[in-house]
């Protein structure tokens, strides 16, 4: 019998990688425009991480944020419309790709601000635990965002006050083009939670079943009352920060490293050779996501753009 | 006269102030090795080397503080920040250090430094990242705000900057780097805290900066199809604030327009229209009108952001008004 988990999870990554070529195509086409941080290299951190969490548990991550919009449950139409700036885009085309959030789904957004998420998280974790709810707010950020005094204070203080929050440093090995061997005092980026006194822990962000353990285990803990936790999960942004990006930090050989070994292929090789999975049940599930995608597109192009007037709508809750 | 981007003018100001004193450096989040996120340092690195041309960590506040301590102590630092929106992470140092030590110790701290950011929305960059908070800085005594419009202005402005012992943010327009101009050849200098007339005209005298000055005389251009001239001061510094010509033009058309990019409340226009009228009341013809942005932080949609912003027809209906 084939484990359905495994096929669910291999269909959020695949998805994933298809919302994100297709991201690329639109922005090329002038159909997206600002700024467009792939996911693509990665999808095994975000799927991993939301194949633990329980619906209560909070998310917020960083402007990357796609992925986290596909895993927290996003319909894809209402992502693809965002990005489009649509009125039926989740953030109603007022955010962007780096805005995407859904608090229905206790999925908290897409922050653009690097390491401004990070106090919020503490937050959201403060009201969860002053209110005796059985939540755990996760937060992801990038290696690079570690260097900003958001962090240390956001991961201080939520320490200090023993709050149900785990830290997810996702690890891609650049901070646009600065690796933390040139940007942070320790590379090993679990020392800076050391340093808070926190349990860490590290593990292969391209490893989506490992992911997905090791968050389980900490989120357990976590709801058994230890106070934060940290992981870095080590992974690799297979394309530029952002479109444009020059790539002069890195050379096209160490991106084929990855690229050859890549957290979907890995995957899916697992998933054949010690799952018994046949190819072309996989092959289905991708034809699938591609169909999904491609439908996202069209509900997207049909969509209305945001009417004038919604210019001045939200601004305040009581106007 | 050589014709060059603004991208270029601001690079060559650098440069060629890094090539005349080794005590400046420049600092800020991928200015090395990526080039300048806007490429505006493409090639210091191999010229310079990384003493001279430092990446920093994602650390605003670090990035400030630091450039403050070290032209404190002798350096004459330029921090770049990334775009202006991330000034607001470093806003203790900008606004309570870099503004306040000279004065608060009694003149004994100098510090040379100039702070340079893109500012300016239109991009589709979201809220976050697409504000134009250049008149927020313009509040505090202690710091001088430099915004030119102009290549030519960038460059001379930036030498100056660059030259001066006062603590300086140096505001750039993000959606200007391409903009060409006429830049003189070899070294000059323009200076600081200086208002320029940019175009001559008798009938209505408008006041603007930075990126609004193209929009300004895009406006004058067709208005002048109709018959009307406007006069087009450039405050290119809005601290310290140089009424002078602003005044004379006023005094010859008696009436204004003032147009700025950043959300109407508060603003400059508030700002230099109060001025206008407390040192040129007895010439006042009608009422100054005011162009700026809506009151909303900016949406990602572009048709909606675009709706925000001030537009060159806003500028000419302003016009058409003082002049009813
Ligand atoms: C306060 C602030 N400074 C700078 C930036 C510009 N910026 C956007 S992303 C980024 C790199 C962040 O790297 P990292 O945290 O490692 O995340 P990654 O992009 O690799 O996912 C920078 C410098 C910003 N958005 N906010």
């Amino acid at each position: 019998m084939v484990n359905g988990e495994y096929l669910d999870i291999y269909k959020q990554m695949v998805l994933i990688r298809h919302l994100e070529e297709k991201a690329a195509e639109l922005y090329q086409a002038g159909k997206v425009g600002g700024f467009l941080h792939l996911y693509i290299g990665e999808e095994a951190v975000s799927t991993g991480i939301l194949a633990a969490r329980e619906e209560r548990d909070h998310v917020i991550t960083a402007y990357r944020d796609h992925g986290v919009a596909v895993n927290a449950g996003i319909p894809v139409n209402q992502i693809v419309a965002e990005l489009m700036g649509k009125a039926t885009g989740i953030s109603k085309g007022r955010g962007g790709s780096m805005h995407m959030a859904d608090i229905t789904r206790n999925f908290w957004g897409g922050h653009a601000i690097v390491g401004a998420h990070i106090p919020i998280a503490t937050g959201l974790a403060l009201a969860d635990k002053m209110e005796k709810r059985d939540a755990v707010t996760i937060c992801m950020f990038g290696e690079g965002a570690t260097n900003i005094g958001f962090f240390h204070e956001g991961v201080n203080m939520a320490m200090v006050w023993k709050l149900p929050v785990l830290w997810i440093c996702e690890n891609n090995q650049y901070g646009m083009g600065t690796s933390p061997e040139r940007a942070s005092a320790v590379s090993n980026i679990i020392q800076k939670a050391c340093g808070y006194g926190m349990p860490a822990y590290d593990v292969d962000g391209m490893d989506v079943l490992a992911v997905r353990d090791i968050v389980a285990a900490r989120l357990q803990e976590i709801r058994e009352g230890s106070g934060p936790q940290f992981v870095e999960a080590r992974t690799y942004r297979f394309k530029g920060h952002s479109m444009g990006d020059p790539e002069r930090y890195r050379s096209k050989d160490e991106v084929k490293k990855y690229v050859e070994n890549g957290p979907i292929d890995r995957f899916r090789k697992f998933l054949i050779q010690k799952e018994g999975v046949q190819e072309k049940r996989l092959d289905e599930i991708d034809e699938e996501a591609a169909q999904e995608i491609m439908e996202a597109v069209e509900f997207a192009d049909n969509s209305p753009e945001p009417a004038d007037e919604d210019l001045f709508r939200n601004i305040y809750v009581e106007e | 006269m050589a014709i060059i981007t603004m991208r270029e003018a601001i690079s060559q100001a650098i440069w060629e102030e890094m090539e005349r004193d080794e005590k400046v450096f420049i600092m800020g989040e991928e200015v090395g090795v990526w080039g300048g996120t806007y490429a505006v340092t493409k090639g210091f690195l191999d010229h310079f080397g990384e003493e001279r041309v430092r990446d920093t960590p994602i650390a605003e506040s670090a990035i400030v503080g630091s450039a403050i301590g070290a032209a404190l102590n002798g350096l004459r630092p330029i921090a770049e920040l990334m775009t202006i929106n991330f000034a607001f992470v470093a806003m203790d140092q900008i606004v309570n250090q870099a503004a306040k030590l000279h004065y608060m110790f009694g003149g004994q701290m100098v510090l040379p430094l100039v702070i340079r950011a893109p500012s300016g929305g239109g991009r589709q960059l979201g809220a976050t990242h697409s504000q134009t908070p250049d008149v927020i800085f313009a509040h505090f005594p202690g710091l001088k705000v430099v915004a030119p419009g102009t290549p030519a202005d960038a460059k001379g402005l930036l030498k100056s900057a660059i030259r001066s012992d006062d603590p300086i943010l140096f505001i750039e327009n993000a959606t200007l780097y391409q903009m060409r101009g006429e830049v003189p050849e070899g070294e000059y200098t323009i200076p600081i805290g200086k208002s320029t007339v940019q175009r001559v005209g008798k009938d209505v005298t408008i006041v603007t900066y930075s990126k609004m000055v193209k929009y300004c005389l895009d406006a004058a251009e067709q208005l002048a199809k109709d018959g009307i001239e406007v006069e087009i001061v450039d405050l290119r510094s809005l601290r310290p604030l140089d009424m002078g010509p602003v005044i004379t033009s006023f005094k010859k058309t008696n009436r204004a327009v003032i147009v700025e990019e950043s959300w109407l409340s508060y603003g400059i226009g508030a700002e230099v229209s109060t001025r206008i009228y407390e040192e040129a009341f007895d010439y006042v013809d009608t009422p100054i009108q005011r162009v700026a942005q809506k009151e909303v932080p900016l949406p990602y949609n572009r048709h909606l952001e675009q709706l925000a912003l001030p537009q060159i027809a806003d500028i000419i209906q302003a016009v058409k008004e003082v002049l009813r």
